[in-house]
């Protein structure tokens, strides 16, 4: 484990090791995953190379299935509209994720923040997170996840794309389930007492409602801003 | 209905509109953050920030899929809580949750 380090951010190979070991929980479900956007890409007649493109220019699992779901056989604007509204959507809560990296990542030049930022998942974003909250500051640890889980994907896209219809259904060994899973036992380090989980409440009972009452992809973002504010509203008692 | 001819090039224009927008988002945060002043205040909604995420993109899941994604999610925090190992929480949750869709 790291030990509590002075907050100086930096770069050291060992943190790199330790931050895609890190990652190693989630890979089943993300091959899994990978595997059944790659399928989803030859079914609506992406070529080899646009679907490469798109694993590698878009990177964003969900909003590429999303996207892919309402693809059509010849693009148009309005198609074209409706597509880059559902990666806005989809991909909101990437602003927030990027958001939190700021304090971390500013020592850094523009140029190496805003690479990093490119391979901002959910997943190495957490797993960063706690090792920033457990005393580490090497960003060697985001570039390790964060890389491992690129390359796994790409490799999982293309699998899915070349197997197609032959995919196996994830359901049944529940791999669908493995970010909720990860996400919710990520709680558990960030629990600071019942105080500093109001916001929590507030984001879950948001999330709720605006997936029930609004539908789509706008729960993520509408129930994150909401338990952000209510933190900022909470007096600091520690 | 503005009507273009994108030739063969539809898709690839799409693709390359989805990920201007998504890098934007990306990159977007942490710019926006570069204006505002780390005050108290917004260094206690950044520290909001990852339970916030979680709890808003975990709690609609286990809402959709039902009482497998419940106990899965239960059984994995409740792993983490006792053993703080992230890979057996998350195989123990997977685990619960598959055999109770096997059992449904």
């Amino acid at each position: 484990m790291p030990a509590i380090k002075s907050k100086t951010t930096q770069w050291s190979a060992d943190a790199f090791a330790l931050g895609a070991r890190a990652m190693l929980p989630l890979l089943p479900g993300m091959i899994a995953f990978g595997i059944a956007v790659g399928s989803a890409a030859a079914a609506k007649g992406l070529s080899l190379f646009e679907q490469f493109l798109m694993t590698v220019l878009v990177y964003a699992g969900l909003s590429q299935m999303v996207a892919l779901e309402i693809w059509p056989q010849q693009m148009t604007v309005g198609a074209i509209a409706a597509i880059v509204l559902v990666a806005a959507t989809v991909n909101a809560r990437l602003l927030l994720l990027s958001a939190a990296f700021r304090p971390w990542f500013s020592p850094l030049p523009a140029w190496q923040s805003y690479s990093l930022l490119y391979i901002l998942t959910d997943a190495s974003w957490i797993a960063s997170i706690r090792y920033r909250e457990e005393g580490g500051s090497d960003v060697g640890f985001y570039l390790g996840g964060g890389l491992l889980v690129f390359f796994v994907w790409m490799i999982s896209v293309t699998v899915g794309y070349l197997l197609g219809a032959l995919v196996p259904d994830p359901k049944p060994i529940a791999l669908d389930l493995v970010m909720p899973v990860y996400f919710a036992a990520m709680l558990v380090p960030l629990w600071r007492g019942a105080g500093r989980a109001i916001p929590w409440v507030v984001a879950g009972v948001v999330a709720l409602l605006v997936h029930h009452f609004v539908g789509g992809w706008w729960y993520v973002i509408a129930g994150s801003l909401a338990g952000i504010v209510a933190g900022g509203f909470i007096d600091d008692r520690d | 209905m503005i009507a273009i001819d994108f030739g063969s090039y539809g898709f690839v224009i799409a693709i390359l509109a989805m990920a201007a927008v998504t890098y934007a988002m990306r990159a977007g945060g942490f710019w926006l953050m570069s204006y505002v002043p780390l005050t108290p205040r917004v260094r206690r909604m950044l520290e909001a920030t990852p339970g916030a995420v979680i709890v808003a993109t975990v709690v609609p899941v286990v809402v959709r899929e039902g009482l497998p994604a419940l106990v899965a999610v239960l059984v994995g925090g409740g792993v983490m809580l006792l053993w703080r190992r992230d890979y057996l929480a998350v195989m123990a949750g997977l685990a619960a949750a598959a055999g109770l869709r096997a059992a449904m």
